[in-house]
């Protein structure tokens, strides 16, 4: 027999996939209070390209889910401990500590996360938080910028996003920010390098499936920084993207570019509704 | 180009050479034939051909972690010929437009080709992601995966 037809070999995918796919259904609470929005309806600018949101925590196995369940087990947290020091310490010519301004991050910084990457009047772009810590430290600090996608840096992201655990991602994407948005969509769906894969294909088409030994989520970033027991640090959302288009056999984009300010502001959007996770623990 | 394919591919048909017909290949790409133990061994393997990252091979059982992305392979034999399995696997695209299954033998077309897996851009010239020899090897391979 020999079957050519798209709809014969659709009817070959569906059979042995559909027992495996998928997220799990497991609830996630950490230490025992922050009730996590895990899964949602997709917002209405993906245009019914995602049908369900799912957090990436949903497809993690059993024991890497529990370390993001208490703070106590979470390895991420001795890095928000080591942030909270740096935003006490003073530092730069200015002789001030992101404490002098801000005060307690517990109060200042809540709600922060959840809303960036955001639209910049005074600068007149859209800034990721990496750009806006930097920006505090060259500009009223006088300290040195950090490296976009370095320790310091992954750890003061942390310190900020854990206070904003639990609220919804919403960050906006019209107005001012909409340019960058729009390239943000246009790198998603770009089929990058030699092995021409795009986010999408990955991401949207198939998540739920293994791409040999991995399951492929949503590529959501609510839970950035992310904690990988792979490499044992806390990991930016930039060094993922960059990590996910060289395995395409493409050359990357750097971590702070234009390129992947404007990726993270749209694939930010596509979770727009689930908890702000960060930091989280993944594989 | 032209000057280092021709140098490249002595003996072998180079990639912008091959002639597809309705996405299928006809002719061998070396005139040498397959060996589908060979081909076997670049469907497993990480280093080569990695098919197994999306295509489940119930031959290749004692490979581990076997993706879902495509339909397993089992019974391709039996469904496609051997000129239609060297079109499929030199470049899919031509038989399934839009698939996400790269191309194995095509060196041009790309977006921000990189240097292998090293994030850089590409130095020069690409190369496909089999040989020749390589793709010959596995179309006699697919051609061993009959329907029971
Ligand atoms: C001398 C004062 C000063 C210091 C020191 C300072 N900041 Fe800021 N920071 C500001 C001001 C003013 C803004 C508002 C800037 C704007 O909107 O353009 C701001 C904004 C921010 C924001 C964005 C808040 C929001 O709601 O959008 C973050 C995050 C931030 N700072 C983090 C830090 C961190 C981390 C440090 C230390 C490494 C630091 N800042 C040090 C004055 C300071
Ligand atoms: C060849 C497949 C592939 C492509 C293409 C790909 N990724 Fe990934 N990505 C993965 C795998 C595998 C993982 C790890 C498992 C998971 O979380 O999905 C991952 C993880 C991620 C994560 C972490 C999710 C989490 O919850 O921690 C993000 C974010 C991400 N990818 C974004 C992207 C973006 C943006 C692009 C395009 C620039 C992209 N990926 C392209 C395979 C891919
Ligand atoms: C990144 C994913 C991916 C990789 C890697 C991949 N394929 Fe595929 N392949 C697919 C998809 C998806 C299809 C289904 C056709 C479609 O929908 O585009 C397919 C279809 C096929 C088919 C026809 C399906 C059938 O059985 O009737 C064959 C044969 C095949 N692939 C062989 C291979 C070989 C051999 C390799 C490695 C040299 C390989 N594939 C690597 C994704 C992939």
């Amino acid at each position: 027999m020999k079957v050519r037809a798209m709809t014969a070999i659709a009817a070959l995918l569906a059979a042995p996939l559909a027992a495996v796919a998928g997220p799990d259904s497991d609830e996630l609470v950490v230490n025992g209070e922050i009730n996590m929005v895990t899964q949602t309806e997709a917002p209405a600018h993906l245009d019914g390209a995602l049908s369900e949101l799912y957090s990436g925590w949903r497809f993690r196995s059993d024991e890497t889910q529990a370390l993001q369940m208490d703070d106590f087990d979470n390895p991420a947290m001795v890095f928000v401990d080591q942030a909270q020091e740096a935003w006490d310490t003073a530092d730069g010519t200015e002789g001030k500590s992101c404490a002098s301004c801000h005060g307690d991050a517990a109060d200042s910084m809540a709600g922060v996360r959840a809303v960036y990457p955001k639209w910049n009047e005074a600068a007149g772009e859209v800034r990721t938080l990496e750009a806006q810590v930097n920006d505090c430290r060259e500009n009223r600090m006088g300290a040195k910028a950090w490296k976009y996608d370095g320790g310091d840096m992954a750890s003061m992201t942390a310190l900020i996003s854990v206070q904003s655990r639990g609220l919804p991602v919403n960050v906006a994407i019209d107005g001012p920010a909409q340019a960058t948005w729009e390239m943000g969509k246009e790198i998603y769906y770009t089929r990058y390098g030699q092995l021409e894969l795009s986010c999408a294909n990955c991401h949207e088409d198939n998540y739920g499936n293994m791409i040999r030994a991995d399951h492929l989520s949503q590529g959501h970033i609510n839970g950035f920084p992310t904690y990988r027991l792979k490499n044992a640090k806390l990991n930016t959302s930039h060094a993922r993207f960059k990590g996910c288009v060289r395995d395409t056999r493409a050359e990357t984009f750097n971590p702070g570019s234009p390129e992947f300010v404007a990726l993270e502001l749209y694939v930010a959007s596509r979770g727009n509704g689930l908890s702000v996770e960060g930091p989280s623990v993944r594989n | 180009a032209a000057l280092i394919s021709g140098a490249a591919w002595a003996g072998e048909t180079a990639p912008g050479d091959v002639v597809y017909a309705d996405g299928a290949v006809e002719a061998s790409l070396t005139g040498t034939p397959g060996d589908a133990a060979n081909g076997a061994m670049v469907v497993g393997s990480k280093k080569h051909g990695n098919c197994v990252a999306c295509h489940q091979v119930g031959a290749l059982a004692d490979v581990p972690f076997q993706g879902e992305i495509g339909p397993a392979l089992d019974g391709a034999g039996s469904r496609w010929s051997e000129a239609e399995l060297r079109g499929l696997v030199a470049n899919a695209k031509l038989t399934f437009e839009g698939s996400m299954m790269p191309s194995f033998y095509r060196i041009d077309g790309y977006i921000r080709p990189g240097d292998a897996y090293t994030g850089k851009a590409a130095k020069g010239a690409l190369t496909p992601l089999l040989s020749a020899q390589e793709i010959e090897d596995v179309v006699a391979f697919l051609a061993t995966l009959k329907d029971e």
